[in-house]
């Protein structure tokens, strides 16, 4: 049950979600609500854009200016609207499929831009909507539809990914420490310019399924048995970190933000 | 009258649409339609408007509807390549009624084509490109001035019937230079979306007017809150799977064109009174058609020519009253048949109709249609 503080933000009006019971993405959907509480953003003036998979429906569930949209694409539709509205608090949720794969484009260049807005990847390492399939962030060796014989693909580090093409704030967490989830939120959204916050879901239908976390609570298990800190992983060899998930903030630099860029150009023609 | 410029069309075409209110373009360069993000990254800075440059097409056409969602009138422009990665947006701009304007400058095709040499060859890919039903409105403009005012008239189009709206020029019409004539901006008719007027609470997005068929449409932060999706949705803007529901949603999705066709449709006829043979052409097309026509009237043959203004809506009834009194119907286009066929469609069997194709990359020479129109006359 969500904390009574979040209710004015939820659009109870599109419940019951179609999340599986016990489904992670829950838990970063109450984090980001007790994060907005926290920051006492309006509702109105609160913009949540998603592409297209399961974490795409959080935005339907939230009562602010929601939107749907392509799937991958939806840092685009995010970028349009802060242009227009910089005043916004822009936050785009997606699934590691959708920011990596067929979005990887649009989301390595957002982190190029800084434009301020707050990527959050709910990562679960699968395509669990279509049933399963494996996406770029499916471990090695992990079974999956298209993966009947364990995935051959090597995996995709989202944060270095974002820290590498310049995103100016970049933090990792997991749903076993909603906590820390809900730190990184509000930081991601309180700090000006483009930031990505990967927090570590899980899906038991689909990739616990075939890969022995049937139920919730044995991923909650798993999450806090893999995680290593930032400052503890500094110390570890590669082989002591293989199959661990690292979690911290690894970026929090100050840049200039796109829009505020572009807005002391336009300033500057208009003023000759 | 206003004042005279010599511009190029792809000039004519960002300025008309400055004039028509747009204060946003999202874009990816390319060829023949750069001129127009260039205008548009010049201009726009100068009126508070905002212009971006975006990683690709698809990204291009996604913060352009991003943009329109918080207010403002929003273009993207491109050319065949970047039409076809346009066309999954663009679905989405017509589910969620979006107002946009889409510029496509044809080129030759398939493919990468021909990139500096003029084409009609993405006509049904206006109408079909992208899946599922919808309606189409879409512009072709025959010189530099109509690529001024069609954008006006685009984009008022896109706002009173809440859809994206194209224009499908061509490298030709896009890259030739003319005199044209810019009305006075008193002159210009501007339509905006309607916007909502009840409280917040009372908001329903997608509760169409049953005048109109055409819902309300709020602004991200103008103090509504409202959900926008790609999703077949009901009144409230969210994903539906009951059958009335979805059938209401297309059905109007539908009639909000089928019920303002005649207001929408756009044609131009020339010396049609008497013919007997009658030349269909849009785009830079018509200008040689037009040339043609003159030409073979001043030796005495019964011709004229029928300019389809918007290609969709297909002028098609008012092409049907001419075909009952001409014999022969002569269609050039710059592609292997594509309008021909919603001209045989249009006059069912009354005239016989005769497709002109030319796809090597070269325009049609008015001696060429005059050739084949001296023809028929024999």
């Amino acid at each position: 049950m969500p904390s009574k503080e979040v209710y004015s933000w939820l659009r109870t009006r599109f419940f019951p979600h179609m999340w599986c019971p016990g489904c992670g993405h829950g838990i970063i959907m109450h984090s980001l609500f007790r994060a907005l509480v926290d920051l006492k953003k309006d509702q109105s003036n609160t913009v949540i854009a998603s592409g297209i998979g399961c974490s795409s429906r959080m935005p339907g569930y939230i009562d602010a200016c929601t939107l749907h949209t392509t799937h991958g694409r939806s840092l685009g539709f995010a970028t349009g609207i802060k242009m227009v509205k910089p005043e916004m608090t822009v936050i785009d949720v997606m699934g590691d499929g959708d920011c990596s794969a067929i979005g990887g484009n649009h989301f390595i260049h957002a982190c190029r831009r800084n434009i301020d807005i707050t990527a959050i990847v709910m990562n679960n390492n699968i395509y669990g909507m279509t049933g399963g399939q494996a996406s770029p962030t499916t471990p090695g060796g992990a079974l999956a539809t298209t993966a009947p014989y364990g995935a051959v693909d090597p995996t995709f580090d989202l944060c270095r990914l974002a820290e590498g093409a310049g995103a100016t704030f970049v933090a990792r967490s997991t749903i076993a420490n909603p906590k820390q989830a809900e730190k990184y939120i509000v930081d991601g959204i309180k700090h000006k310019g483009f930031s990505v916050v990967e927090i570590i879901s899980s899906c038991h239908t689909q990739f616990g399924r075939k890969n022995n976390r049937r139920t919730p609570i044995s991923n909650i298990e798993f999450l806090k048995s893999a995680t290593v800190t930032k400052e503890k992983a500094k110390d570890m060899s590669p082989e002591e970190l293989y199959g661990k998930i690292v979690v911290g903030e690894f970026v929090n630099k100050t840049a200039a933000e796109y829009t505020e860029q572009y807005l002391a150009m336009t300033k500057k023609v208009r003023e000759g | 009258m206003g004042k005279v410029a010599f511009w190029q069309g792809n000039e004519a075409l960002a300025m008309g649409a400055l004039a028509a209110g747009c204060r946003f373009f999202g874009g990816y360069p390319i060829t023949p339609s750069t001129e127009i993000a260039e205008k548009m990254a010049e201009e726009l800075p100068k009126l508070d408007g905002r212009f971006i440059q975006m990683e690709d097409e698809i990204s291009a056409i996604a913060a352009t509807i991003g943009a329109s969602i918080a207010g403002s009138k929003a273009l993207t422009a491109t050319s065949g390549p970047g039409f076809s990665l346009k066309q999954e947006n663009l679905g989405l701009a017509y589910e969620a009624e979006i107002p946009i304007v889409v510029v496509d400058v044809m080129r030759g095709g398939p493919s990468t084509g021909l990139p500096t040499k003029a084409g009609q060859q993405d006509v049904m890919q206006a109408r079909w490109g992208t899946h599922g039903d919808h309606g189409t409105i879409a512009y072709a403009p025959s010189s530099v001035e109509e690529c001024y005012t069609m954008a006006i008239e685009a984009f008022n189009a896109a706002e009173k019937y809440r859809q994206p709206v194209l224009i499908m020029s061509d490298a030709e019409i896009g890259h030739m230079r003319e005199k044209i004539e810019i009305p006075d901006p008193e002159d210009i008719r501007i339509s905006n979306r309607k916007k909502p007027t009840v409280e917040m609470d009372k908001f329903v997005p997608y509760k169409a007017d049953p005048e109109d068929d055409i819902p309300p449409m709020a602004s991200f932060g103008d103090g509504y809150r409202w959900h926008v999706t790609g999703l077949t949705h009901n009144d409230w803007g969210f994903p539906t799977n009951n059958a009335d529901e979805i059938e209401k949603k297309m059905t109007r999705l539908m009639r909000k064109i089928d019920r303002f066709r005649d207001d929408i449709v756009r044609y131009d006829t020339e010396s049609v009174e008497d013919a007997d043979i009658l030349v269909v052409s849009y785009g830079s097309v018509a200008r040689s058609s037009s040339r043609a026509v003159k030409d073979a009237r001043a030796r005495g043959m019964k011709v004229g020519h029928f300019r389809p203004i918007t290609l969709w809506p297909f002028p098609d009834k008012e092409l049907e009253k001419l075909a009952r009194k001409v014999k022969t119907i002569i269609v050039p286009e710059l592609n292997c048949g594509q309008m021909v066929l919603e001209v045989e469609r249009a006059v069912h069997g009354k005239s016989r109709v005769i497709p002109m194709e030319l796809v090597n990359g070269d325009l049609f020479h008015p001696k060429d249609i005059l050739e084949k129109i001296s023809q028929e006359v024999r």
